[in-house]
């Protein structure tokens, strides 16, 4: 069986991000750190390859920033790693990002299982794996807790999902995608010969014409970036014994009309 | 163009009234693009639902109650929207984005190669029929600003509670057209087993009021039994359900938490609020023993009016409120919740 994950490396969350003139982001040299919902779906596609005998990639695709992610993914466990770029990439959309996944998906041709993270922690689209799914043609399984049974030679799966309203037994054919949450699993921290290895790595880089695609158009503009407005909020400590510190409290809540 | 579409969200044969959300941003596209607000109604009693939705500003509707779409699955409500979207040329499609209109928008624009934008927090159409639009980035840190062109459908999911619903008119109707599903449960490769209902009661996305615990729950006086497992996280739990509970409950709040006390095992990952957790925006967020780390802002800062209960005075978490009391939270929550008690009226 072949499992393979996507993710990329995101700024560091405590990493303070700035507004350039440009009305683009910076964030000075903060390090990069792999986006922080990958580390399940990444544990998750080295444990399906360990316990079924198969084997894990794991592709990135975007510029060179990414290769952080990729090396963290090697250093953790991932068996093969690949990155897609190509400059034709540059200011496209999520529409040609998942065209782009799913060609290197059906590229690679033995692939079983697709997984995500949830969402990328910078942005926040929550898109790309959806679009992935629908561009393979593939089943969509998302907010997974937990794999509760998998065969990959009857070609199943039995997942738990977490949906807003409770917990779900969902069955699908394989292949299929699936996005992880939380739950499932405990990630690994990188070993010191894991990471040794993966710093000698040599990462292959896919372009469109290795893949053999045409993208659709792009309808969304790259974005630009301001900051919040200014509020100046001025806490107000309650001052008293308890009792007054709390009936103050009430009286500012019911002026505020939240209550 | 030929309309606006909302999508309303069902879930066992109710409407999800977020959706009244969507209504309300599809009207303002709609009557500047000069087209009708049309819902779209999918599964269990979706006529009865499209009713309501006219109530809530839609003048059509369609609508589909086949068997397969009894409980949401993205493939048969996928194909079903892509074939409209397809067949008519909407505008726009419009929904809030819970869990399964994000699935949901993004299939079936990636199915129509149309653009998506999603955690809308507000846009503007302009006059070429671009739509422009503001969304949060980097964990809330910043703005970001996005145009979606005018030259397919355009895929908008709204961020839950920034877009307001129209009054409800009980008078109104709709011209409501019935369509068959695309697929047949045979070309299905999903099927759903089984559902277990959470337990908690307000849904964190929707609610109003949220009351939060963090590490500080962990402080707890009360003596754990000398058998339980863990005193910590019994004392934890145990301030969830007898300190917190009572106050989310005169307040008709839901039960929020930091990512401290999720990993801690204090309370289930549903709960948490934060960056790796929900995105909530109620009126009004009372953090209890939490910090204010900012990926725990990440989740609550745009709440209208924050609450801190912090026994440290230098947390974080008091730069973002508007009210504090410095002290322990296991005085200072069930004052609180004795004195809303009583001037709510709920002796
Ligand atoms: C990639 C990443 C993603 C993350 N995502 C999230 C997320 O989604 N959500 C999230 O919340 N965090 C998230 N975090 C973690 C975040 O950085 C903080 O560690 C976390 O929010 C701290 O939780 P806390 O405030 O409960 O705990 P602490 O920071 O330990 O704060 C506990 C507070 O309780 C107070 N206290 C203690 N006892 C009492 C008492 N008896 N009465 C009153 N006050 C008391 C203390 O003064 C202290 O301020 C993330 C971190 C990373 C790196
Ligand atoms: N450029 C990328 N390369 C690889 N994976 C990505 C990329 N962008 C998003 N993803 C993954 O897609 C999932 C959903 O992310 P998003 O739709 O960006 O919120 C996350 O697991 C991301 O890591």
């Amino acid at each position: 069986m072949h499992v393979v994950v996507f993710t990329r490396s995101t700024p560091d969350t405590a990493a303070k991000v700035e507004v350039d003139a440009n009305g683009q982001v910076t964030w000075g040299d903060a390090a990069t750190v792999v986006n922080p919902w990958d580390e399940y779906s990444l544990e998750e596609a080295i444990l399906q390859a360990q316990n079924n005998g198969g084997k894990s990639t794991v592709i990135a695709i975007g510029t060179e920033m990414h290769n952080d992610a990729l090396k963290h993914s090697l250093a953790m466990g991932l068996d093969a790693a690949i990155r897609v770029w190509d400059d034709a990439l540059e200011g496209t959309d999520s529409l040609a990002w998942a065209t782009v996944a799913a060609a290197a998906v059906n590229k690679l041709g033995d692939v079983d299982l697709v997984i995500f993270g949830k969402e990328s922690v910078d942005v926040g689209t929550d898109q790309h794996n959806y679009q992935t799914a629908r561009k393979l043609g593939w089943p969509m399984l998302s907010y997974v807790a937990q794999i509760l049974e998998v065969d990959y030679d009857a070609k199943t799966i039995k997942v738990e999902r977490m949906l807003e309203q409770g917990r779900q037994i969902v069955t699908s054919k394989l292949p299929a995608v699936i996005s992880v949450m939380k739950d499932i699993n405990e990630p690994r921290y990188p070993s010191f010969i894991g990471i040794r290895k993966a710093s000698k790595a040599e990462i292959p880089v896919w372009s469109l014409a290795d893949l053999g695609v045409d993208l659709p158009a792009t309808h969304t503009s790259t974005p630009t970036f301001k900051n919040l407005p200014k509020v100046d909020i001025q806490v107000e400590i309650m001052q008293g014994d308890i009792d007054e510190q709390v009936a103050t409290l009430v009286d500012r809540l019911l002026e505020e009309k939240v209550l | 163009m030929s309309a606006v579409y909302v999508w309303i969200e069902t879930f066992e044969g109710a409407a999800n009234p977020a959706s009244w959300e969507a209504l309300g941003a599809g009207r303002q596209l709609a009557d500047a693009a000069g087209v009708p607000l049309t819902a779209i109604v999918l599964g269990e009693n979706a006529g009865a639902i499209a009713n309501e939705a006219a109530q809530h500003g839609a003048e059509k509707a369609i609508v589909c109650e086949d068997a397969t779409l009894h409980g949401f699955r993205l493939e048969p409500y996928a194909a079903l929207l892509s074939h409209l979207v397809e067949s008519n040329q909407p505008k726009a499609v419009v929904a809030v984005g819970t869990n399964s209109a994000r699935e949901l928008l993004a299939a079936s624009a990636a199915d129509t190669n149309s653009g998506l934008l999603t955690e809308i927090t507000d846009m503007s159409l302009a006059s070429d029929g671009s739509v422009q639009v503001t969304r949060p980035a980097y964990a809330g840190k910043v703005i970001s600003e996005v145009t979606i062109d005018a030259a397919g459908t355009q895929f908008l999911l709204l961020r839950g509670r920034a877009f307001t619903p129209l009054d409800v008119d009980e008078s109104a109707t709709a011209d409501i057209t019935t369509v068959d599903a695309v697929l047949a449960e045979d070309e299905i490769a999903t099927k759903i087993e089984a559902f277990e209902a959470a337990s908690g009661t307000v849904n964190l996305s929707d609610a109003a009021i949220i009351v939060s615990g963090g590490r500080g729950m962990a402080n707890n006086p009360a003596e754990a039994p000398p058998d339980a497992e863990d005193p910590v996280v019994w004392k934890a739990k145990d301030g969830f359900a007898n300190t917190l509970t009572p106050l989310a409950n005169v307040l008709g709040a839901a039960i929020g938490a930091s990512r401290a006390a999720v990993d801690a095992g204090f309370i289930p990952y549903a709960h948490q609020v934060g960056q790796t957790g929900k995105t909530v925006s109620p009126d009004l967020y009372i953090a209890c023993g939490i910090s204010g780390a900012i990926q725990h802002q990440a989740g609550m800062r745009t709440s209208k009016i924050i609450v801190a209960i912090n026994k440290d005075a230098e947390a974080p978490i008091f730069k973002l409120a508007r009210f504090g009391i410095v002290g322990d939270l296991y005085e200072v929550v069930p004052a609180l919740t004795e004195e809303l008690k009583k001037r709510l009226g709920q002796q």
